[in-house]
């Protein structure tokens, strides 16, 4: 079995992890990739959307992240998201609410409506939705 | 001299105030602490990201972003100005406004001069002065708030920026130094400043023994892509923790005015005590003189 590699997921408000993982597998701006012991150092933007990681137990985890970037260095992987939430702290209500109210927006094509803001919270919305369900 | 009832109407209405001062500086404290708390949390965000931040930076060129092209004419000029919105905290505001006021009255005398207001006392000032108010934020300054407030005005800043609607941008906020110290800061935060005050700023933060970090990263994107896209957040982090500072100040602030205001009432109460008891005793012998004056006229 391979070396553990130390996950740290940082958001303006809280650390969320900071823990060993077998495997950490997350959203990058040109894709999915995956992240073992050893790994080049490497840099990179992250889109929305959900970061998957083995616990030292074998046990897959799942968080949401929402934008941000990943540091990634041999041992250590570090995440800096402007949001982030572990799978069991995520409001499902909430986040539905919020999908609603993202569609409305854009269904109402009007001029005040800000695309960019509705569309990506829309995007947030359903990255919540499907990491719960 | 006053009479026994006016002195003792004082002396209560002293008090209340006393109760009212010594609540608001227990409710100052208690929110300088979750104040702090944010401010500590978001620390291992900040000292990560302008660790990455200087990696990329020196890899990337002077060009990378058109954030930090400054521009030839500059006539139009943000300054965006933390305040409290609420007073009561002794010269905290004050201060904040006149380092505001005093730079716009040496620097920009000939710009357009718009302002964003975080926080209800210096927007006072704003429309009082007749200065363009460009957007107002209420209710952040002081209460718990998010990231995201720091990232859509910022947001809104860039584009401005971007669409050339503004050549420069300012911030003026609380710098939280220690419980005692609070002083009002300004920093310039578009266009950027060029990135080797960036990394050398970093340099400065940094122990020694962290110098040897090892930064030659593989870049995905591109170097300068990400540049691009950590240049717009960093100037988020830089409103955020102004914001957090400034909150903080203001708890810090308040807790202090309040803390002098409560001693202030208990010396009056004291003063207004001594003049209770002379009063009460002149009031005293007096009467005595009378009782003895109409017993000894008895006796005759």
């Amino acid at each position: 079995m391979a070396e553990n590699i130390f996950l740290e997921v940082v958001t303006p408000s809280k650390v969320v992890i900071s823990e060993e993982a077998q495997i950490v597998v997350a959203p990058g701006s040109n894709g999915e990739f995956g992240v073992l012991r050893g790994h080049t150092t490497f840099l990179t933007s992250l889109n929305t959307g959900t970061l998957r990681y083995k616990d030292p137990a074998g046990q897959e985890k799942l968080i949401f992240i929402n934008g941000g970037f990943a540091e990634v260095l041999p041992g250590k992987v570090t995440l800096l998201a402007e949001s982030a939430e572990k799978k069991e702290d995520i409001d499902l209500a909430r986040a539905k609410k919020a999908k609603e109210r993202a569609e409305q927006r854009l269904a109402a094509k009007g001029e005040n409506v800000d695309f960019v803001r509705a569309e990506a919270s829309l995007r947030r919305a359903i990255q919540r939705i499907s990491l719960v369900g | 001299m006053a009479t026994l009832k006016e002195v003792q109407t004082k002396i209560s209405s002293v008090k209340k105030t006393r109760q009212i001062t010594s609540a608001m500086k227990m409710v100052a404290t208690s929110r300088l602490r979750g104040a702090q708390e944010s401010m500590e949390s978001f620390k291992p965000y900040a000292s990560k990201f302008s660790e990455v931040l200087s990696s990329i930076a020196g890899k990337a060129g002077e060009d990378a972003s058109p954030l930090l092209v400054p521009k030839e004419d500059v006539k139009k000029v943000n300054l965006l100005l933390c305040t409290s919105d609420r007073g009561l905290c002794g010269g905290f505001n004050v201060n904040l406004i006149e380092k505001a006021d005093k730079f716009i009255k040496n620097n920009l005398q000939d710009k357009d001069v718009v302002l964003t207001c975080f926080g209800k006392k210096g927007r006072d000032w704003a429309r009082n002065s007749g200065i363009t108010i460009k957007d107002e934020y209420l209710g952040v300054v002081g209460s718990k708030f998010d990231f995201s407030v720091a990232s859509d005005s910022g947001r809104k800043l860039i584009s401005d920026f971007l669409e050339e609607a503004v050549d420069e941008v300012y911030l003026v906020y609380s710098e939280f130094k220690t419980m005692a110290r609070q002083e009002a800061m300004m920093k310039q935060i578009l266009p950027i400043p060029s990135l080797d005050e960036i990394i050398s700023q970093e340099a400065a933060e940094q122990p020694a023994k962290d110098a040897p970090y090892i930064a030659e990263h593989i870049c995905e994107p591109s170097s300068d892509a990400l540049l691009g896209e950590m240049l717009p957040r960093n100037i988020y982090i830089q409103i955020y923790d102004a914001l957090l500072q400034t909150s903080t100040s203001e708890h810090a602030a308040r807790m202090r005015a309040m803390e002098n205001a409560t001693k202030a009432c208990e010396d009056m109460i004291g003063e207004l005590q001594t003049i209770f008891n002379k009063t009460r005793q002149a009031g005293i012998t007096a009467d005595l003189m009378d009782i003895v004056g109409g017993a000894e006229a008895l006796n005759g």
